[in-house]
């Protein structure tokens, strides 16, 4: 036996407990794993390199509208496919509540830049021929039991129609499906002409731009062109991958920082709470245990290591565990969120460490003091 | 004569309780030669399990003077006693105290921990310790496994493990039948009249008294006969 294999033997003398307490430890770092992720990611941002796709919009903000005349341009930009336009819908269905993801294209320039959608030939000429068409993702199709031929009526809470209407009315033209991450098939498309002869304020403009690079490569530089070629203009625009855009469009939601800490800060709070519990109740029914300890010639500090080590057993293995299983969860997030392998990277893993040394001190030492200063007489006399 | 292994001079307990300081040992005198073996007698509230202690390093006295092997044990530090208890004295306890999560074996290799030891070396001892004791074949059970009187032998063999030159035995049979008990104290006359290691039993049973080489009493925090080996 090793000190180790007696700290270890010490940490399951109570098994259900200890299991019971590295569950709440485990859910608890699998928590702090994947939020922490979130919160690198959106620290760090996404990086254009290696984009296939490049998204530009208005340096100020993408809710400002890019004029049309910059598509021609952008198009005519060195490594630049293929070129597509979208504005922002701000569609709901039924309810205001029940909100959807909705963008006016152009048909054909969508067709062109995202050419390995799922969605037949038939559908995509039917989109580009009917005015009124829209296509929907597969995902929205389910949730809504929606077919083609459907007549879908929207509500858009940004765009009146010429005579004031909110409400517009869609035929179901495709039902496409895509594993591309950065397009997920809960989105729907409409026709830009329509769209745009329809509503009542912002002709000719789109919130976006949307590049497909002949090389993923150049992406950087392709971005700076188009950048470059708008600058000291009434519109100039920013250019960056569509993952980095997606980002700042949930951005937008709030300070996804600020919600993630008081998450993290709720989850350790409570976790501390009952870790500590746990180690105090442990400790508190070893004290004889642990005078015998003394009596045999362990040191004070000895005994005092070996509390403070079965708190960093405890809490290290719950971690251990539950920051594996945010890393393999990671793994499905890492396409929204940028970078490669999982989401969950060694960043996240320092943090993880950083929070076990912090949370094991601040639940340790209070019964690794109390066994330090354990005297034996008493403890062993049950005083 | 056999030079004293332990010797008490003017030793003194006195314990606060409240505003109240009770006097446990009063100016107590002692030897006790090495390879002996003493119970020690006396009413409850005598000073006998106090006394103990204080032999066994475990407390420390409030004035006077302990030496062991002529060593002041008295003004060693805590860290010090703990180094000195692990090397020179062993323990036996009425209710064992053995760790209820670990094997006999696993229980009797605690006091090796705090040596150089190889793991080898530590294997190699526990399981002559746990044959000396007549236990080589419960190594792998956990104390819940094993009778009082197999798991005081345990005990024993904690204690004996590290070749501690005293053994400090409080009540080591106060837990047990009759025949049990005669079963432990010859155990314990065997490592005394054999292995040559000097024993300090605290006792209430004068039968169990009789297998020592000789009786002392205490009565208020005195020795109230042969105060002198």
């Amino acid at each position: 036996m090793s000190y180790f294999g007696l700290v270890l033997s010490q940490l399951f003398s109570r098994k259900t407990r200890t299991i019971l307490t590295l569950l709440s430890l485990l859910m608890a770092f699998l928590l702090f794993g994947l939020l922490q992720a979130v919160n690198v990611a959106f620290n760090r941002g996404a990086s254009i390199e290696g984009a296939s796709r490049v998204v530009t919009q208005a340096r100020v903000s993408f809710t400002q509208a890019l004029p049309l005349r910059h598509v021609p341009l952008v198009e005519a930009v060195p490594g630049v496919e293929a070129v597509m336009y979208q504005q922002w819908f701000g569609a709901w269905y039924q309810e205001p509540r029940q909100q959807l993801v909705a963008f006016a294209v152009e048909p054909e320039r969508l067709h062109e830049v995202v050419a390995e959608w799922q969605l037949t030939d038939d559908q995509w000429q039917a989109f580009a021929t009917t005015r009124t068409g829209i296509i929907v993702g597969k995902q929205l199709a389910d949730r809504f039991d929606w077919k083609v031929g459907d007549k879908l009526p929207l509500n858009s809470n940004i765009w009146p129609q010429q005579d004031g209407n909110m409400a517009w009315i869609f035929d179901i033209v495709g039902i496409f499906d895509t594993s591309d991450p950065a397009s997920p098939p809960g989105v729907a498309y409409i026709n830009f002409d329509y769209f745009d002869e329809a509503r009542q304020f912002g002709k000719g403009g789109a919130g976006i731009i949307v590049s497909r690079l002949s090389n993923p490569k150049e992406a950087e530089q392709v971005s700076q062109a188009i950048d470059a070629l708008f600058l000291n203009s009434a519109d100039e625009t920013k250019s960056q991958s569509e993952q980095e855009f997606n980002l700042n469009f949930v951005r937008q939601l709030g300070d996804i920082n600020l919600i993630v800490n008081a998450i993290l800060g709720a989850v350790f709070f409570t976790i501390l709470l009952l870790t500590g519990n746990t180690m105090a109740q442990a400790v508190r029914e070893r004290i004889p245990q642990l005078a015998v300890l003394k009596t045999l010639g362990f040191s004070d500090s000895a005994v005092q290591w070996l509390v403070l080590a079965e708190t960093f057993l405890l809490i290290g293995i719950g971690a251990l565990l539950g920051m594996c299983l945010a890393t393999v969860f990671g793994m499905g997030l890492t396409p929204f969120l940028g970078g490669s392998g999982s989401i969950v990277d060694l960043t996240v893993w320092g943090y993880a460490l950083i929070a076990v040394i912090v949370l094991a001190l601040a639940v340790g030492l209070p019964p690794a003091l109390r066994a330090r200063r354990l005297n034996i007489v008493d403890a062993l006399a049950g005083r | 004569m056999t030079a004293p292994l332990i010797e008490c001079r003017q030793l003194s307990k006195t314990y606060r309780r409240g505003p109240e300081t009770i006097e446990v040992l009063q100016q107590l005198d002692l030897n006790i030669p090495e390879g002996d073996f003493v119970a020690l007698m006396g009413p409850s509230g005598s000073g006998k399990t106090t006394l103990l202690n204080l032999i066994g390093g475990l407390d420390q006295p409030s004035g006077g003077e302990i030496r062991i092997g002529g060593q002041r044990i008295d003004q060693l530090s805590s860290a010090g006693l703990s180094r000195w208890r692990a090397e020179h004295v062993g323990f036996v306890f009425q209710f064992y105290n053995l760790m209820p999560v670990l094997s006999a074996a696993r229980n009797v290799e605690l006091p090796l921990l705090l040596t150089n030891l190889s793991k080898a070396d530590r294997q190699r001892r526990v399981d002559v310790a746990l044959k000396l004791v007549g236990l080589a074949e419960r190594a792998g059970h956990k104390p819940a496994e094993l009778s009082g009187g197999q798991e005081q032998r345990v005990a024993i063999a904690r204690a004996i493990v590290a070749d501690p030159t005293l053994l400090v035995c409080d009540e080591p049979t106060g837990d047990l039948d009759r025949k049990t008990a005669d079963e432990i104290l010859r155990l314990l006359q065997t490592l005394n009249s054999e292995l040559g290691k000097t024993i300090v039993m605290v006792t209430h049973d004068p039968k169990a008294a009789e297998y020592a080489k000789r009786t002392l009493h205490l009565d208020k925090g005195q020795l109230v006969d042969e105060p002198e080996a």
